[in-house]
């Protein structure tokens, strides 16, 4: 997950788990040392993660791993370098892919040049200033260019970011010629996804969408500005080279054609290739909807118990039914179903009458040793966990349980296959569905274990631009409140009390 | 407006909710992942002689029977072979040959044949035809044989003009074919370019702009490059995903499990305990071992649990830990030994040993649930080249029945003894495997099926094959 602050990124690196590097849920154990040692080291279990790590270590913090010394080919960064005329999706392709990345943990940042151009030239006249004879033009966007690539620079090496997308229309082999000496002289891999499209309703749709409300066109009407981008369409189409099978054939890249009929995938080199390409031959543009729900109120919801396997409280059925209405009166057509292999998921979908399917990995977290406990209990119980736990709610593992990060990671297939899907309702547990909530409105990770997700009320997703519209809709039934925010004192140190004061109201 | 409030029950044995009462809205049988295919499928390969078909096609069949979802090879050549005498040469597959291209096409005919039996009478989802298909006449067949009967198709072309790998591909699988049983090596390889050459006569790739409407793939140069076009569904989606992670390089996979753990000592299962004594001196061993492999460029993966972790150490090299790699939970039977199993929970024992594949332990897993959960990792040692996974009993069975292509009911009594290393080298259409028992004791905690495995079963019989132990 993006992840901003300084301090825990620090605590990041030095804690030797290089998540970013390692796209699943790897971790990286010791460093090289004498091969003939006979006696293992000692393992401690870090309090947070429940990872096991070697001592000794510094200032009670393990050695630094052996990538962090020297540069390591299968973690060097990624530079992801789009491809294409104006107009083919490739900003939409890179806030998405980048969305997608930091989600699943590898930090990715875009660096867009139109961004740039747009800081550099106040304001913008008119599509001359893309013609190709425009010699200041040229210039000025050359040296945004330039720019973008040092910025990308710094956040690669100095900021511990792993993958930079530059989103630019690189047109010209020289362009790319220029970034790829660029990428080998810092030592990063360069992947390039080029957007090759001819369809001319997708092209005015994507104008559409995104074009007309750019700053670029604020004070233009709507013909003016269609026309005006057509222009500038056409002033990059006489230079544009597109990838070649022969001359780049050394090149590492996809060539999306046509919104994804078609993929040219070459010379893909690591996992981290591997998985851009199949993320993005799996996501699509059609028009749909995804609805977000958590089960009814269940018994234990009731009780201020988390976890478990119960079943729905009578105020979970009336939902139940009330959600079948709802979702009929949405008038959704070929609406698929998922649930959890939780008891109160699958009830609250029976009352939908439509065929669902149910995914185990839609489960909700596993507390562990706390499963069932109220949150007093737990402070009673485990009070150093639970300390823990409001420290840092992302990473903290429960003791034989799960993480946040634990489930975005058992996650990634559901996502995967919601971007297959198009209309589909997800009737999930409250971790769950701040987690995909996460994805879609791309949170970070601070801020995803404390997304609001009540019972009772369906999230309505609906793509739009380059983001994701929601509706909250409340089905009118009362039901507890399981939300708890983070408290003022995380310390280990605190009172009982004050560990309580945000644990809502139950019975 | 339904006001149906639905009884649930919960499977006894893979602990799935289901209506009490059948109900239309619960499709099919509970499994940890939804299935997507609805339509069966076919997956036609297409290219010469030579070009890897019936390698992509076997590995291609066994990866999406690892993953549940029923599958078969149907390999014309098998068909041919079982149609006429002896092979004699290349003169066969002569163009003009009729009377040859008559039993040819006879032989794609009954495998298509058995592959709609397949389909209709074996509950198959996806049928592998594995020839060259390497005219648009031929692929005009079988394309409409599937429109007729529903089925969706796939295509995977395998293209390559690098003699090298061609020559590798020869000596490797054809040389050893039924079809050059006794024959001297040099003729064989010589009557097979012929016979590779027949075909080129006829040869017509699939077209990016004719073919635009199929759903394919093909691969140029084993891998170097891919191109697909119209992927239907999430099993298409998977199977691209599959053929662009999978290599011809040669390496070694070394799997183990952990050294003996104390748990083990005592007969109990999961826990996250540490090495006993003799698991520790294991962790010394498995370090002299692999150093004296001399691999190059080894990669160490382990679970999340001490015991792995500790044996790893042993190594001296850098480690990768993943959570995938952890023991299959045992849910309320943690840290229990049988013999407490068997006493607090005889009816799960029982629902074990009737199918210790599907049976989910109550707030814990099955061995379905770890396949799930290991595909990510089988997707990684696809793409790696030498690496040695120090994981668990139940964990090193999935990754083993995977590369040996075990069935669902082998796979959970799979002998992963303690203190023994597999190395699996890929070679020709499988996996050669080498036992290696670092020479040092360890309890034994394979645990037979039993014979008895009713319900109402006495103790002793469900107790007959656990092994000794403290």
């Amino acid at each position: 997950m993006r992840d901003h602050s300084p301090e825990t990124h620090d605590k990041r690196l030095r804690a030797t788990v290089v998540e970013a590097t390692t796209m699943s849920s790897m971790e990286v154990g010791m460093e090289e040392r004498p091969s003939n040692t006979a006696t293992p080291r000692e393992l401690t279990q870090n309090p947070l993660k429940k990872i096991w790590m070697p001592l000794p270590c510094k200032n009670g913090l393990p050695e630094k791993h052996i990538s962090q010394r020297k540069v390591c080919m299968t973690n060097c960064p990624t530079l992801i370098v789009t491809v294409g005329l104006p107009a083919r999706g490739k900003t939409y392709i890179s806030k998405k892919l980048t969305r997608y990345l930091n989600w699943i943990g590898v930090p990715t940042r875009e660096f867009n040049v139109g961004q740039y151009r747009r800081e550099c030239v106040k304001i913008y006249k008119s599509f001359e200033f893309f013609r190709p004879d425009n010699e200041e033009g040229l210039k000025i966007r050359q040296q945004c260019a330039s720019a973008a690539l040092n910025d990308v620079r710094q956040y690669l090496a100095d900021k511990g970011g792993q993958v930079a997308v530059f989103d630019a229309t690189n047109t010209t082999r020289e362009r790319r010629g220029t970034i790829t000496a660029f990428a080998e002289q810092n030592g990063f891999k360069v992947f390039f996804v080029e957007s090759v499209c001819e369809d001319p309703e997708v092209i005015a749709e994507n104008i559409v969408q995104v074009k007309l409300g750019s700053p670029d066109y604020t004070n233009c009407n709507t013909e003016e500005a269609m026309e005006d981008f057509k222009k500038r369409i056409k002033c990059y189409e006489n230079s544009y080279e597109t990838l070649d099978e022969v001359l780049d054939r050394d090149l590492s890249y996809i060539k999306i054609m046509d919104v994804g009929r078609r993929y040219l995938v070459n010379q893909v080199q690591d996992h981290i290739q591997s998985r851009i390409v199949y993320y993005l031959m799996n996501i699509h543009i059609t028009p749909r909807s995804i609805y977000l729900c958590r089960h009814g109120e269940s018994d234990l919801n009731v009780k201020g118990c988390i976890g478990g396997d119960s079943g729905l409280s009578p105020r979970g059925k009336e939902f139940a039914n009330y959600l079948g209405q709802f979702i009929q009166s949405q008038e959704i057509s070929d609406l698929k179903v998922w649930t959890s292999q939780m008891k109160r998921t699958i009830q609250t979908a029976e009352a939908v009458s439509v065929p669902y399917e149910q995914w185990k990995a839609l489960n909700e977290i596993d507390a562990g040793v706390c499963e069932e406990m109220m949150y007093e209990e737990i402070q009673q119980h485990y009070p150093l966990e639970f300390a823990m736990r409001d420290q840092d709610k992302y990473r903290y593992r429960y003791p034989k349980g799960e993480s946040y990060e634990d489930l975005v990671q058992r996650l990634e297939p559901v996502i995967m296959e919601l971007e297959r899907q198009e209309n589909i309702l997800v009737v999930c547990h409250q971790a769950i569905m701040r987690c995909l909530l996460a994805y879609f409105l791309d949170k970070t990770a601070e801020e995803l274990p404390y997304l609001k997700c009540p019972l009772h009320t369906v999230l309505k997703l609906t793509p739009v631009a380059y983001g994701c519209k929601v509706e909250s809709i409340y089905l009118n039934v009362d039901a507890v409140n399981t939300h708890r925010d983070r408290p003022e004192n995380v310390k280990v140190s605190r009172m009982a009390e004050e560990a309580l004061l945000t644990v809502p109201a139950h019975q | 407006m339904s006001q149906r409030q639905t009884k649930l029950t919960q499977n006894p044995l893979e602990k799935i909710w289901i209506p009490s009462m059948s109900s239309k809205l619960y499709r099919r049988r509970g499994s940890s992942v939804p299935q997507f295919t609805n339509s069966p499928t076919m997956i036609v390969m297409v290219g010469l002689p030579a070009r890897g078909k019936t390698y992509i096609s076997k590995k291609l069949t066994r990866y999406l029977n690892w993953i549940g979802v029923p599958t078969k090879v149907f390999n014309v050549g098998q068909y041919r072979r079982d149609a006429t005498q002896s092979y004699k040469s290349y003169e066969f597959f002569r163009p003009d040959n009729q009377e040859a291209m008559k039993i040819r096409k006879a032989c794609a005919i009954a495998a298509l044949k058995d592959v709609c039996a397949y389909f209709m009478q074996e509950q198959g989802q996806v049928a592998v035809f594995d020839a060259t298909n390497t005219t648009i006449e031929r692929r005009e067949v079988i394309l409409s044989f599937a429109k007729e009967n529903g089925y969706k198709i796939f295509f995977i072309e395998s293209l390559c003009d690098d003699p090298e790998i061609i020559a590798e591909n020869i000596k490797q699988v054809k040389l050893s074919s039924p079809d050059y049983a006794g024959c001297d090596k040099e003729e064989a390889v010589a009557d097979f370019l012929k016979r590779i050459e027949c075909y080129k006569v006829t040869y017509i790739s699939l077209n990016d702009e004719k073919d635009r409407s199929l759903s394919y793939i093909k691969i140029f140069n084993v891998g170097s490059r891919y191109l697909v076009n119209r992927v239907q569904d999430h099993i298409q989606s998977r199977i691209v995903y599959y053929l662009m992670n999978i290599h011809v390089a040669p390496r070694f996979i070394y799997l183990t499990r952990h050294g003996e753990s104390e748990l083990n000592l005592v007969g109990r299962i999961g826990g996250d305990s540490g090495l006993s004594p003799r698991g520790n001196k294991f962790a010394s061993a498995l370090g002299g071992y692999i150093r004296s492999q001399c691999i190059r460029d080894l990669k160490v993966w382990t679970s999340h649990m001490k015991r792995t972790i500790q044996t790893a150490e042993g190594l001296g090299v850098p480690y990768e830990q993943w959570k995938a790699l952890n023991e299959i939970d045992a849910g309320v039977c943690e840290e229990m030994t049988y013999e407490e199993i068997q006493d607090h929970y005889p009816e799960e024992f029982a629902l074990r040993d009737q199918n210790k594949y599907r049976y989910r332990y109550p707030k814990g897993e099955s061995y379905e649930d770890l396949v799930q959960r290991l595909e990510p990792v089988i997707m990684e040692l696809e793409r790696q080249e030498n690496v040695l996974v120090v994981c668990h009993q139940a964990v090193m069975r999935c990754l083993l029945a995977y590369f040996l292509d075990k069935s669902a009911a082998e796979l959970p009594y799979l002998k992963c003894p303690l203190h023994t290393v597999l190395k699996l080298t890929p070679v020709a259409y499988g996996c050669k495997v080498e036992s290696i028992f670092l020479n040092i004791e360890a309890v034994n905690t394979h645990r037979d099926k039993p014979v008895n495995v009713d319900v109402d079963r006495e103790p002793e019989e469900a107790l007959l094959t656990v092994p000794d132990h403290i």
